[in-house]
């Protein structure tokens, strides 16, 4: 066998196998009698690092280990979101668990195991390794989401992410399978290369395959009519887990989505139509089923799948100036989200709460500063100026209209005009409602204020300067091309 | 497409198959003798009466070994074509290779220092 060709660089993976050796630090270090805490801060550790190694590569355009890794300005952005999700989520996470008393160092070590794989996926031509990484990413994920044990809704929730999330690889391995029958290779460049030929000789091949491979992945990133799973698990997973949920594999979804469907089979014309629809029904069913929920975890459950709706939008529209507006938005969403899920992490630490609407009621006059966040975050995620949620809505919109996709353009804004109610529900319900019993008074600590501060920092900043990300994203996305 | 032929074969077999099974069925419906009788309407229990329900609850442990019997079950799945092809991968494959195991021995580690092959 001949290695010469094959740039074996093990720099380009230098993110990835420090978060994997801290992952396997922790594991090892958890079974001994004095290693039980050090999870937290090796996990943090280690995803710091990855950050770091990740924020030096941005720029670089390298392809190594036989054309399988790419680490290009896209591969850079989606990692850090991957990385800062993970970093929030983590924070979060300890006063959660320790309050729950589900503290083990398994914990962190699944976080950064799924991390990796969101990694690997996002870093990747190759269809094979971004089945790789998926799996690498769903299988802690399966774990996280059952990680309450003695908790009934929590087994649920893992058993169902489990069933459906084995399911739609099932459709994606064999979505890749159909399509290496058509083309004889799983790398997109290739297929980029010669999609004309293939679409030719093997058309019905590569229509069922690209059809199955977009239905695995509309699974995972909560695309209606693939969304069922989704306000279950998010409700029944523990708090910070339903957190990372909602972003990370989201992310994932759409940076192997953006590879696949923006470069490999961007010659594909008729996907066009195929997104429309599923983008016209995300937002459709996403923001009305969340009107009719009385838990706020549901409800965001259902928010977070009209969000995917949104970036759906700026993918059927295609090109370097709506994905790059889809990329935006999935930072932004990333900050404000986090946020609003932190908050109500930090309200979960309390004994019998159940994150439903009554139970914010008087928490502005307890909590004064918190709930001015919630809202912060709230108006982010309606998309009201001057939040990055607004920005991201506008570029992403105004995207779809220069691209001659009126109508798409006109029900995203009335359906995200439709999510204000439910969205301001929530600071109704903190702000303007008597409340017949006193607040419960919530414990704060360092972790949960830097975890606030990095996600009002960032929906707020995004929102501010929504021009420098966005050339940003430009960038990242230009890289690709 | 034009490649199709060379699953001919293939067929053949898959049909010669349910055919053989076919008639092998049919004929001895066909001509065999019937005896009925308590015993024999029993199902098939390895020789042994069957007795209770069959949802017998399974000690956890055993789906536990199992399931990390397959790991390391795979492990040698990859050990394989790595032996055959070693002498061409050269020093490479070989480094390559502890860095697999050595995972895998991390994984075997910690389902020791957890006490997950402890029987009792």
């Amino acid at each position: 066998m001949n290695l010469s060709g094959a740039n074996i660089d093990f720099t380009l993976l230098l993110p990835e196998i420090s978060l994997a050796i801290c992952g396997f630090a922790i594991l090892l270090l958890g079974v001994t009698k004095r290693g039980k805490d050090f999870g937290f801060g090796l996990g943090l550790f280690g995803l710091i690092a990855a950050l770091a190694f990740t924020v030096q590569q941005w720029g670089t355009l390298e392809t190594g280990f036989f054309g399988m890794v790419t680490k290009d300005g896209f591969s850079s952005l989606y990692n850090i979101i991957f990385l800062l999700a993970g970093i929030i989520s983590l924070l979060i996470a300890q006063t959660y668990l320790r309050a729950k008393k589900i503290d083990k160092p398994e914990y962190y070590a699944l976080v950064l195991f799924s991390i990796l794989g969101m990694m690997v996926m996002a870093s990747s031509y190759d269809l094979i390794i971004i089945f790789i990484g998926l799996e690498i990413m769903s299988i802690p994920l399966y774990v996280l989401a059952g990680f309450h044990r003695f908790n009934p809704k929590s087994n649920e929730a893992g058993i169902k992410y489990f069933i459906i999330g084995a399911f739609a690889s099932g459709f994606l391995l064999y979505g890749i399978a159909l399509v290496y029958g058509a083309g004889a290779t799983t790398d997109l460049r290739l297929i980029a290369a010669n999609y004309h030929s293939m679409a030719q000789q093997a058309p019905l091949l590569l229509y069922a395959g690209v059809a199955l491979i977009l239905i695995g992945f509309g699974f995972k990133v909560g695309a209606v009519p693939f969304h069922m799973w989704a306000p279950d698990v998010y409700q029944g997973a523990p708090t910070p887990v339903t957190a990372f949920f909602s972003v990370g594999p989201k992310a994932a979804g759409f940076a192997a989505l953006m590879r696949i469907l923006d470069f490999g089979f961007d010659s594909m014309d008729e996907i066009q139509s195929v997104l429309w629809i599923l983008a016209v029904l995300t937002m459709a069913v996403g923001n009305i089923l969340a009107l009719f929920q009385d838990n706020i975890k549901r409800m965001l459950a259902y928010s977070s799948i009209a969000h995917a709706g949104y970036i759906l939008v700026a993918l059927t529209v295609g090109g370097e100036g709506a994905v790059a507006s889809g990329l935006y938005y999935l930072l932004g969403y990333t900050f404000f989200n986090l946020g609003a899920f932190a908050i109500l992490t930090i309200l979960d630490t309390r004994d019998g709460t159940d994150s439903r609407f009554s139970e914010l009621t008087g928490m502005a006059s307890r909590h004064p500063f918190l709930a001015t966040l919630l809202a912060i975050f709230m108006f982010s995620l309606a998309g009201f100026p001057p939040t990055a949620g607004f920005f991201g809505k506008l570029y992403i919109f105004s995207g779809a209209v220069e691209g001659g996709f009126i109508w798409l353009a006109i029900i995203g804004v009335m359906t995200s005009f439709v999510s204000v109610y439910y969205y301001l529900r929530v600071v109704v319900a903190c702000f303007f409602t008597k409340a017949d019993h006193p607040f419960q008074q919530v414990a704060m600590n360092p972790y949960l204020a830097l975890a606030l501060i990095i996600t009002a920092v960032g929906a707020l900043g995004l929102g501010l300067f929504p021009s420098s990300w966005i050339d940003l994203s430009r960038q990242a996305f230009a890289s690709f091309l | 497409m034009d490649k199709v032929e060379i699953y001919l074969p293939i067929l053949i077999m898959v049909a010669v198959g349910a055919l053989i099974a076919t008639v092998l069925m049919g004929l001895s419906v066909l001509i065999g003798k019937r005896t009925r009788s308590k015993v024999k309407m029993q199902p098939y229990e390895c020789g042994v009466d069957p007795v209770g329900d069959t949802k017998h609850p399974v000690p956890v442990k055993y789906y536990m070994v199992a399931i990390l019997f397959i790991i390391f079950d795979i492990e040698v799945v990859f050990l394989y074509p790595w032996a055959v092809i070693y002498d061409s991968l050269g020093m490479f494959g070989f480094l390559e290779m502890l860095v697999f195991v050595a995972i895998l021995i991390t994984g075997y580690f910690y389902i020791l220092g957890k006490g997950a092959l402890k029987w009792d």
